[in-house]
């Protein structure tokens, strides 16, 4: 699954970024690198963008750029 | 040489101090954004501090001296505009990379990496990019208090150790470490050196490449971090994401944004009125000062109608320009603009802008120059230049002493459903016509001209902190000088000229005094000028004397009043509530006996002062923030033209209507 689609406040394992996009790289470059862990924190009262916790910061970005990002969840 | 730089630790022995015929050495200190960064640099600076463009472009370059010790020479210091990599997405970023990668260009001696030491992963990225270019460097560890606060245990000498550059924790703001940082900043500049990796080739590298070398970074970070910091795993959320729960709350969070820009709002509106008529009276009592001391004559008129109160007009400003910044700092430094970008992102995302171009549009309703400035916080330039196309669109308070002089005198007493004014609800549709059209020309630009891929919305959401004072003080000080040099002077040389072109040819036929005005104004290059566009103009219901009147109102929208009064003969100093002007128009006759001035031409003048650029500090500030005359002419050009053609089809509409 897309780490936009997982619910709130539960932490995910980035398991892939998708590099076709023009945003891939800067993502990466913020910290959402494979096997980095990922919480969403909540989304914007009109329900985008959304704001996660990466490497112990907390970072905005849009819906479609947070589906370039593949997630798993550990159970 | 290279082999030395690789293997150096802050263990090895340097020379202490440098040859005293060196010339004076660089530095450059850079670092993420919210990194504390300018903290850092005001500290060792204090208020020195010169600001340069760099050529070409918008994005400002801040220098100043840093006396490391008491009787030392200066080192010069550059702070760069943040950046998270030395990949740029950003023009900031973009200018800053090229500066840290092109060592020839800046002849740096070194380089101060600056790393926020709570959020030590991703601000180590930027710094190991730059360690592996070999440059030499020292890691300023900022913000260890709140680092020590949050339970984070930091080992610098083990950082140092794996990093292979002089790690120094700091705290700007009590000045704690900034002595080492000196001593250390000395130590590896004094060791000179040069790349010892080709930048050329880290940086071309192919996106195949670029992504394995980044997975391979990040690893290496993460390593390095987890052996130099103790982390003492947190309970529950943050303070930072606890206050999240309110300011960016579904329902509470809007309202409490509401509030927050009502008082900014509140501030530019009417705070600022006081000291802005303050600064008018003290012009105007200067200018008759000189003009009761001086003989009369060119040179006197020159003096008060020109420079005095061209200076006056520039210094006016500053009220609202100091206010504004006031408060786009404190939003800034302590991390609610952030919050503020990310609830309006979506509602700005429809219109083609990004989320931060909220506050400058919304401070553009009491002035747009303020507002053009403040747009720097937005950090792509397609994005940030379609902002600044659509800001003056916002009805300014310049705009209100037009609105109600006509109002006044076409339309005063009338309501609407017998309890609403009908001059409240013109009002309102002027503010609401210029957002309808704001947005219909953002979402054009943005298609058009303009038309980029979207940049990322990936926003850091920084943590709450307490603003800190010296950098508003700095910001403040920076951004008004800032104006008064580059923007002021453009503002001063048009209202000398606007001047000019009232004041000559000399008319030598004095009868009474106000009469004298009027047949001045009426020779002169001004009233030729609006004699010349009749023809243009006629069809949007506007006589040569309005021709006059647009004319002048370029040195500031409400200058059309004094303007009209002067070419109706009501006598200066009328103002928009004056009886005898609203009279004077009322009962203005062509030589055919019909009116010149009717309901349907007001607002036919009206909508044109709404969407005509007419105000020459906003083409100077244009001009300023986006470093060429391309922009601000641009401006001018298709204001204008919306402008014509709104009036045009307002006033032959409504004729069409049968309104008179």
């Amino acid at each position: 699954m897309t780490l936009d689609s997982i619910p709130n406040n539960v932490t995910a394992r980035i398991s892939s970024v998708d590099m076709r996009g023009a945003h891939g790289l800067r993502l990466m470059e913020m910290g959402l690198v494979p096997g980095a862990p990922v919480r969403i924190v909540k989304a914007a009262p009109l329900g985008d963008p959304i704001q996660i916790c990466i490497h112990n910061y907390h970072l905005a970005l849009r819906r479609t750029e947070a589906s370039a990002i593949e997630v798993t969840i550990n159970s | 040489m290279s082999a030395v730089l690789n293997t150096f630790s802050i263990s090895e022995r340097a020379p202490l101090s440098l040859p005293r015929t060196a010339r004076p050495l660089t530095v450059i200190v850079a670092g993420n954004p919210n990194a504390g960064k300018t903290s850092l640099f005001n500290s060792l600076t204090g208020l020195r501090q010169k600001v340069a463009n760099y050529p070409g472009v918008t994005v400002e370059s801040k220098s100043g001296n840093w006396f490391v010790s008491g009787n030392g020479p200066a080192i010069r210091l550059v702070d760069l505009p943040g950046l998270y990599s030395l990949d740029a997405t950003s023009l900031d970023e973009k200018i800053a990379s090229e500066i840290l990668l092109d060592a020839s260009a800046t002849k740096a001696d070194a380089i101060i990496v600056v790393a926020d030491a709570t959020n030590l992963v991703r601000n180590l990225y930027l710094a190991t990019q730059l360690i592996e270019t070999g440059r030499p460097i020292v890691l300023a560890l900022t913000m260890v208090d709140l680092a020590e606060r949050a339970k984070l245990k930091i080992d610098p000498a083990k950082l140092s150790d794996e990093l292979g550059v002089p790690v120094v924790p700091i705290v700007a703001k009590q000045r704690r470490g900034l002595e080492q940082l000196g001593q250390a900043v000395l130590d590896v500049a004094g060791r000179g050196g040069r790349p010892s990796i080709d930048v050329k080739a880290a940086r071309d590298s192919s996106a195949r490449n670029r992504h394995s070398t980044l997975i391979q970074r990040y690893a290496r970070i993460e390593r390095i971090v987890s052996e130099a910091v103790e982390t003492r795993t947190q309970d529950g959320p943050d303070i930072s994401e606890r206050i999240d729960r309110f300011v960016t709350h579904k329902f509470l969070g809007p309202v409490i944004l509401l509030l927050v820009m009502l008082l900014v709002f509140q501030a530019i509106f009417s705070w600022a009125s006081l000291p802005m008529t303050l600064i008018d009276h003290l012009f105007s009592g200067l200018g008759d000062v000189v003009r009761a001391n001086l003989p009369p004559g060119v040179f006197t008129d020159l003096l008060t109608d020109g420079i005095i109160a061209g200076v006056g007009g520039v210094i006016a400003f500053l009220p609202q320009i100091l206010l504004l910044f006031l408060f786009i700092s404190l939003l800034e430094d302590s991390g609610y603009m952030a919050r503020a970008a990310f609830l309006m992102d979506r509602l700005m995302r429809a219109v083609g802008l990004h989320g931060k171009a909220f506050v400058p549009l919304l401070s553009s309703f009491a002035c747009a120059v303020p507002g053009i400035m403040g747009t720097r916080t937005i950090e792509h330039l397609k994005d940030r230049i379609a902002t600044i196309m659509i800001a003056p669109f916002m009805s300014c308070s310049a705009r209100l002493p037009v609105y109600t002089l006509i109002i006044a005198a076409f339309f005063s007493g009338k309501t609407v459903l017998g309890v609403v004014s009908l001059g409240a609800v013109i009002i309102m549709a002027m503010y609401l016509l210029g957002i309808a059209v704001a947005i219909v020309v953002a979402s054009i630009l943005k298609r058009t001209i303009l038309n980029a891929p979207p940049p990322p919305f990936v926003m850091e959401m920084p943590p709450y902190r307490l603003p800190n004072f010296g950098n508003v003080a700095q910001a403040l000080l920076t951004r008004s000088t800032v104006f008064l040099k580059r923007a002021g002077t453009v503002i001063l040389a048009i209202s000398i000229l606007l001047w000019a072109l009232m004041a000559f040819p000399r008319s030598s036929a004095p009868q009474s005094k106000t009469a004298e005005g009027a047949v001045q104004i009426e020779n002169s290059f001004a009233g030729r000028a609006g004699r010349l566009i009749e023809p243009a103009i006629k069809p949007l219901g506007f006589d040569w004397k309005i021709g006059i009147g647009l004319i002048s109102s370029f040195a500031a929208r409400e200058t059309i009043i004094s303007t009209l009064s002067i070419v109706y003969n009501v006598g200066e100093g009328a103002d928009n509530k004056s009886a005898s002007l609203v009279d004077t128009l009322r009962n203005a006759r062509r030589a055919d006996g019909t009116p010149i001035w009717t309901p349907l031409t007001g607002v036919s003048l009206m909508i044109f002062f709404l969407l005509a650029c007419q105000c020459m500090s906003t083409v100077a500030v244009v001009r300023r923030e986006t470093n060429s005359w391309r922009w601000p002419l641009f401006m001018m050009g298709y204001m204008l033209v919306l402008a014509y053609v709104a009036s045009l089809v307002t006033f032959q509409g409504g004729r069409l209507l049968g309104f008179a």
